[in-house]
């Protein structure tokens, strides 16, 4: 594939989307991962929300 | 089960655990046979190969705005109806309405500079994305800075819905200005502009960036979610050491 002579620009636009996309995909994961920990170390702890309670009663 | 039943936190999480594998694989593939007919296309009589950029920076361009009407959807909802599930979605598209905005402006102005010879002029179509822009980093600090999570919600809903008034202006500034910025050429009367070789390409890889938009932003509602039962568990907490 031939990208001529403006190949710099072509690639690095898809190299800022690649970057951009990739950094905000890794931060969504990262972020379900911490929640996740932390609501489970909150559970181990036996702390519960109120509407968890009502459920119990 | 009704569309209004799935407005439970509690289900719209039971939902979005079973959709957003599926989701995420839809949009891979999308993508995979987006970029390969992309990088494919012929290029164009004019601009040559930097036509390219358009299937990246023309989706990104779509997608800022539609993630801005995604929030001010939202921000009715939070402000009528004060519904919970309203706010976390508006909270969680503006992050992600931010970042392709931001690839908007960043590969509209890499397509620019061989194009018109300048990475940036203020004209009326580059300057309100820019003012969009500013204006999601505006709602992103009233979400992520207010000491009160409600208040913060409530302002940022409200800006929003003023910043709603640009949506139309990015729309018809080329119509309205004389702009550097090309008129549409795709969604216009009288049809599409653009060749057909170079527009299903296009208008795949617009239904990638769309899925991906949807993906993310599903993701981070989920995330929200939790976050607010964090929050609500460890107020439970406090709540409790102090008794």
């Amino acid at each position: 594939m031939n990208l001529g002579p403006h190949a710099d620009f072509i690639v690095a636009a898809y190299a800022v989307t690649v970057f951009v996309v990739a950094g905000l995909a890794a931060w969504v994961v990262l972020d379900y991962s911490a929640q996740r920990r932390i609501l489970g170390d909150l559970e181990e702890r036996g702390v519960t929300r109120r509407s968890q309670r009502k459920d119990d009663q | 089960m009704a569309i209004i039943d799935l407005a439970n936190p509690t289900r719209f999480l039971t939902l979005v655990n079973r959709v957003l594998p599926w989701l995420a694989a839809i949009t891979i593939a999308l993508f995979a046979v987006g970029l390969v007919r992309a990088l494919h296309a012929p290029d164009d009589y004019q601009q040559g190969a930097t036509v390219k950029i358009m299937f990246i920076h023309v989706p990104a361009a779509w997608l800022s705005m539609m993630g801005w009407g995604v929030m001010s959807v939202a921000a009715l909802g939070t402000l009528v109806w004060r519904h919970p599930l309203a706010d976390v979605a508006g909270k969680a598209a503006a992050p992600v309405g931010a970042a392709f905005t931001f690839i908007c402006l960043v590969t509209g102005s890499l397509w620019g500079r061989p194009t018109w010879g300048t990475y940036w002029v203020w004209d009326a179509r580059l300057t309100s994305v820019l003012v969009m822009f500013l204006l999601y980093l505006g709602v992103l600090a009233l979400y992520w800075t207010a000491e009160d999570p409600g208040r913060g919600s409530r302002a940022a809903a409200v800006l929003t819905l003023v910043g709603a008034v640009n949506i139309p202006i990015i729309k018809f500034s080329v119509d309205w200005w004389n702009t550097l910025h090309q008129p549409a050429s795709i969604m216009r009367m009288g049809g599409s502009a653009i060749d057909p070789s170079i527009l299903w390409p296009l208008l795949f890889m617009a239904v990638a960036f769309t899925f991906l938009f949807f993906t993310l932003h599903f993701a981070a509602m989920r995330n929200e979610i939790l976050r607010r039962r964090v929050r609500s568990m460890r107020i439970m907490q406090a709540q409790e050491a102090r008794a």
